[in-house]
């Protein structure tokens, strides 16, 4: 219970944290600084849904680059016809509104995520993770040979899309707009995780056989979280290619997929805010000394070991202890 | 009364080895049926081949009306077969309460019933199952099996292990269950508290079926051939 209250309030702090950092640097007139936390509150975005698969099921999905690509290609893709002034497909026009564009990215992405999980699923360890990968290096080299929209250059949003009652030019309005659309995505996540659903998929992850016997279908629950998970993901690759205002293959590679593992083990697997703070270690890493080094990644590196060996809960874990969920 | 569960000439194999050589058994609706034998006899693995947590080479297991033989054990467990497993394996870092709503399906038994009816398992709602002593891990196992609305509930061993005070309680939920009139199928080596509760008893011997019978008929002669150490 003192655990469950600690992880609370570590969990208000950091979230509470995402919103002042951005408002200091408006106030002091940083918007560079308020892209960071944007930034931020999208990878995160991206790594809750990750976190369904991973934390509450337990399916280390090494690919969920592919539906953070999806999004980010619906995006840039309808965008393009809308400015292009030319039809997608089938008469279809294009779309700067980003409330389609979301709609369009979460149900391509779900889609997908239905069709790799229905084939990944009949497998679990090492082949799953193999699995998952082969499906999202599928989805970049498809890109990567796309020239219709870009192909390995990427393709750029020329005129950020718009949201209804928000300047989406406005480095602070678009921040608001990612940090709100994320706590819905925390509601959603700490809601599953408190449902029949959720603690269903918790107890296939510690033993399918068991969880069988009192009449829970392992592969219907797991596909379920599976499709919500990449619908998430989707949904936060939409929104970062308007925020860097490009679609590439990059989103798609599979240290993208690297990334969001790497998110979610930084901040405690399964943890609530284990997105957000894993998020801003690494955004915070990128920054700090991405300017001074290319290689960066070996001090990320560093620590990621350092939680591996000591803090198997994470960061969140090794403040709030490891008792809690999952 | 209605015939509820029924096992035909079933032949399971762990790999090369025969375990069961032709079960048949059946169970009728409301009654309280005690699958008795030795270590090593079938009884577990009785139990989960009409679970359809295992294979079977040969035969047919009947539930509810159904042929559920080909069945996975998620939908045998859906049509109402709820099984307390041997050594509890409730869900270690789940809570009580996760552990409980995690089966949950439609009908009489609620969350807030299970716990009126194991009120230490209200007391201990937050806590991870892994905390729990072995007797409230095994209302638990109970308490998971309920929330399911079996027609029929399948306990295996579910006293043992268990310090004799817990075993009482345990012994009297299950009385009370049957007293709602629920059919239950028990596998359990404790005789003298199987006795006032089953209605009938079948003996398992090297994978068969050799004796089945009213508790009352168990004489000295039959326990000593097939019980006995």
């Amino acid at each position: 219970m003192v655990e469950a209250r600690r992880e609370f309030i570590l969990n208000a702090v950091i979230v509470l944290a995402l919103f002042a950092v951005p408002l200091w640097a408006l106030m002091a007139g940083e918007p560079f600084i308020i892209s960071l936390a944007t930034r931020v509150a999208i990878l995160a975005l991206a790594a809750v849904g990750l976190n369904i698969a991973l934390g509450l099921g337990g399916m280390v999905s090494f690919g969920h680059a592919l539906y953070f690509g999806i999004g980010g290609y619906c995006a840039g893709i309808l965008a393009h016809h809308a400015f292009s002034g030319t039809p997608v497909a089938f008469g279809l026009s294009g779309t700067n509104q980003m409330l389609v564009i979301w709609a369009v990215a979460m149900a391509l992405s779900g889609l997908v995520a239905a069709v790799v999980g229905a084939l990944s699923l009949r497998t679990s360890g090492i082949f799953f993770i193999m699995i998952t990968l082969a499906f999202a290096q599928m989805g970049f080299f498809f890109t990567l040979s796309w020239p219709a929209y870009g192909g390995e250059d990427g393709l750029p949003i020329f005129v950020r899309n718009q949201f209804p009652g928000v300047n989406t030019m406005r480095p602070w309005e678009l921040f608001l707009l990612a940090f709100g659309v994320l706590l819905v995505a925390l509601v959603v996540f700490a809601m599953l995780r408190a449902s029949r659903f959720g603690a269903a998929l918790m107890a296939i992850r510690q033993n399918p056989d068991r969880a069988a016997a009192v009449g829970i279908s392992p592969f219907g629950v797991k596909l379920t979280a599976f499709v919500i998970s990449g619908m998430l993901t989707g949904l936060a690759g939409a929104m970062m290619a308007d925020l860097s205002r490009f679609t590439s293959p990059a989103m798609m590679a599979w240290t993208m997929s690297g990334e969001l593992i790497v998110i979610i083990i930084l901040g405690g697997v399964g943890r609530l805010c284990a997105p957000v703070l894993g998020a801003a270690i690494l955004v915070g890493f990128e920054t700090l000394f991405g300017g001074w080094t290319e290689h960066w990644q070996l001090w990320l590196g560093l620590v990621l070991l350092g939680v591996v060996l000591f803090a198997r809960g994470g960061v969140i874990g090794l403040i709030a202890g490891r008792e809690g969920h999952g | 009364m209605s015939t509820l569960l029924k096992l035909e000439g079933v032949q399971v194999f762990y790999g090369a080895s025969q375990a069961l050589f032709g079960v048949d058994l059946d169970l009728a609706e409301g009654e309280v049926l005690a699958l008795m034998g030795r270590n090593g006899m079938g009884k577990t693995t009785t139990i989960h081949t009409l679970c359809r947590m295992l294979p079977m080479r040969y035969g047919k297991v009947w539930f509810a009306g159904q042929d559920i033989s080909g069945w996975p054990s998620h939908r045998a467990a859906r049509l109402g077969i709820g099984l307390v497993p041997e050594g509890r394996r409730c869900f270690p870092n789940l809570s009580v309460t996760e552990n409980l709503i995690a089966a949950a399906r439609p009908g009489h038994w609620t969350l807030a019933r299970v716990q009126d009816f194991f009120p230490r398992l209200a007391e201990r709602r937050d806590q991870s199952a892994r905390t729990l002593s072995g007797g409230e891990q095994q209302m638990l196992a109970i308490g998971r099996a309920l929330m399911t609305n079996p027609r029929l509930l399948v306990l295996d061993e579910a006293t043992e292990g268990l310090a004799p005070t817990i075993r009482r309680e345990i012994w009297a939920a299950i009385g009370a269950l049957k007293g709602e009139g629920y059919s239950i199928l028990l596998v359990d080596k404790a005789l003298s508290e199987i006795k006032p509760l089953a209605d009938r008893c079948a003996i398992l011997a090297r994978g068969e079926v050799v004796w089945t019978g009213p508790p009352a008929a168990l004489d000295a002669e039959v326990e000593a051939r097939h019980l006995g150490v």
